[in-house]
């Protein structure tokens, strides 16, 4: 596509193998993905040199998209900048349609009827989460695959109407075996994480027999759970948000998860406390929060 | 007198409120009339009707018999920092309706607003298209709703009244919310984001006011008599999307009729001083939407026609 006065607008995929259209990969949708762009980069590269040793089985095919969206990302603007709409709202996009539903069509028409669909994706609350594989409830989900992965969760949620229209419920329409892969975070890459990340998929794709690949790495038991299941923390203030434990910590009944303290004269306005033991699935990290704004997300053992 | 019907606190030393004004006369038991805008904070229009129709009706407070509530500010943040979402959500009001009591501050005031407002004899949800679109003034009503809703939004005096396509992601507006609990709400869209259109702010008060009297709440017949809309029914609207990225220029304005083969615009390219694409409509209509912003990119909507040709 062309644009009113900047370069050419353009999407690159990388394909891996030949035959069945076996496994996609998206990665950055909106501008502000980075750690997104950055695994995909990284799973291009690995890749493409298990494909110079034969490591891609017989009669398979991969495709890759690290960008759907390298114009907002070149401007920092988290959607396309000329409308601030969302490609990932777009889908399954329609090609006589709007900008970005075209973008949307032409990569869903590249990314249709493969056997599994990955997108690395990000979530518009703020906050980190336990990196995990996440699922829409349409019938067509498929948690068994999702345990493969090895990460240290699979989730499922039920979707709402907005939901209808991002990648993952169409390409679940559609019959692609689709999983949400987020990666803990977004706009800054972490080595951590992200290497998981890569991990997990690198595993997935063993394990599903799309690829030769020796080494593993230790793997999660996967935790299945529901979202709704999950024990919602919010600001009974608002004011200086100041954390005391991470994603992924474990916390017992009691324990203090943050204190919220007053702008002006350093007070503590509340001390959020564990209602339950169990894992934090998700904490805020904004320095200030809302009141009523969700701060943790536990998962109560 | 001024209610409020959301308070949050923001983080420093600052309240978040939605509030309304209530006015009231005559009957208690009356009928409740509702007029809200700014759910997109980039769209003023409503700022006017709000501020016309407060104003006269509280001049002329006997004429009224029932109540009338006006909510000028459903996403207040969004208003004053000029972006159509709410701040810190990335997130478009109109799609979080009805909102979740448990959920994030977005979605609890989306929530309340749809509770507050639940049971009205009418609602008319006052929208100003946006940056990009110019806008003939006019009702949009869900196919849905278009046998109960029709004949309201044939009173209020708009040119076009479009009853569109169902759509899942519309089934989290604010209209769509209301309407499904059996309140009805009318939408209305006019005019272009940004900016104050008087003329057109003035019929829809008078509008409203009609509609008012026909439902026994004002005393006051209008001035003049107020146009009759042309509705479009069954799928009757083509969209043209330019074919091309580049500059719009056009000398239309919305509001008008075109015949087939007429050109709408053109998509140039300043650099080389070429015409990309000439712009013409592709059947016999009338011209409700036209593009406000020039600059645009393959598939950005340029106008939108309701086809009048003979089936
Ligand atoms: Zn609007």
């Amino acid at each position: 596509m062309t644009s009113p006065c900047r370069d050419n607008f353009r999407v690159k995929g990388y394909r891996f193998g030949e035959g069945e259209k076996t496994l996609a990969i998206v990665g950055a949708m909106r501008g502000d993905e980075v750690q997104q762009q950055y695994i995909c980069s990284q799973l291009v590269n690995r890749l493409t040199m298990l494909e110079q040793r034969g490591g891609i089985a017989e009669g398979k095919s991969i495709l890759i998209i690290p960008s759907c969206n390298p114009f907002s990302m070149n401007v920092n603007r988290r959607f396309w900048a000329m409308d601030n709409t969302d490609i990932n709202r777009m889908f399954p996009g329609y090609d006589q349609g709007e900008t970005t539903q075209r973008i949307a069509s032409a990569v869903f028409s590249a990314l249709n009827g493969f056997e599994y669909g990955i997108q690395l994706a990000s979530y518009y609350v703020p906050g980190d989460f336990i990196p995990h594989v996440r699922m829409l409830q349409t019938g067509y989900e498929d948690v068994e695959t999702a345990r493969l992965f090895g990460m240290k969760y699979v989730t499922t949620y039920q979707p709402r109407p907005f939901d209808t229209t991002l990648l993952n419920y169409n390409w679940q329409l559609w019959s692609t075996k689709a999983f949400s892969v987020y990666a803990g975070q977004t706009d800054r890459i972490d080595l951590n994480t992200s290497g998981e990340t890569i991990d997990a998929i690198f595993r997935m794709m063993t394990r599903t027999g799309i690829i030769n690949y020796g080494s593993l790495g230790a793997a999660y038991e996967s935790i299945c759970i529901d979202e709704a299941s999950l024990q919602h923390i919010k600001a009974r203030h608002a004011g200086i948000f100041y954390r005391l434990v991470d994603a992924g910590s474990r916390v017992a009944s009691g324990e203090s998860l943050a204190h919220i303290i007053d702008p002006y004269n350093g007070q503590i306005l509340s001390d959020i406390k564990a209602t339950a033991e169990g894992t934090v699935f998700f904490a805020h990290h904004r320095p200030v929060v809302f009141q009523n704004a969700l701060l943790f997300m536990i998962h109560v053992i | 007198m001024m209610k409020t019907i959301v308070s949050t606190e923001l983080p420093i030393d600052e309240q978040f409120r939605i509030r309304k004004n209530v006015i009231q006369n005559g009957r208690n038991d009356g009928l409740r009339f509702c007029v809200v805008t700014g759910t997109h904070g980039d769209e003023l229009e409503g700022q006017m009707v709000c501020y016309e129709l407060a104003h006269i009706v509280s001049e002329r407070i006997s004429s009224l018999d029932g109540t009338l509530e006006i909510y000028p500010a459903l996403n207040p943040l969004g208003i004053d920092t000029i972006q159509r979402g709410i701040p810190n959500f990335d997130l478009d009001m109109n799609r979080i309706f009805p909102g979740d009591p448990q959920g994030t501050m977005a979605e609890q005031t989306a929530h309340a607003i749809i509770e507050d407002i639940k049971g009205a004899d009418m609602v008319i949800d006052i929208h100003s298209s946006n940056l990009y679109l110019r806008e003939t003034p006019q009702v949009r009503i869900n196919v849905q709703d278009s046998k109960w809703l029709v004949p309201f939004a044939e009173r209020l005096g708009m040119d076009f009244v479009w009853v569109h396509g169902a759509a899942t992601v519309l089934e989290a507006t604010l209209a769509h919310s209301l309407n499904a609990t059996g309140t009805p709400c009318l939408v209305v869209e006019m005019g272009v984001g940004q900016r104050i259109n008087h003329k057109m702010c003035r019929r829809l008060v008078e509008g409203i006011l009609h509609l008012m009297q026909t439902m026994g709440m004002w005393k006051e017949s209008p001035k003049d008599r107020l146009p009759q809309p042309l509705v479009c029914e069954g799928d009757r609207v083509t969209f043209l999307n330019a074919e091309t990225s580049g500059v719009f220029l056009t000398e239309l304005k919305c509001g008008i009729n075109v015949s087939r083969g007429q050109t709408i615009g053109q998509i140039v390219d300043p650099l080389r001083g070429r015409v990309l694409s000439t712009v013409s409509s592709p059947v016999d209509g009338y011209l409700f939407t036209i593009r406000a912003y020039p600059i645009v990119y393959e598939g950005s909507l340029m106008a939108r026609i309701f086809n009048t040709e003979e089936a």
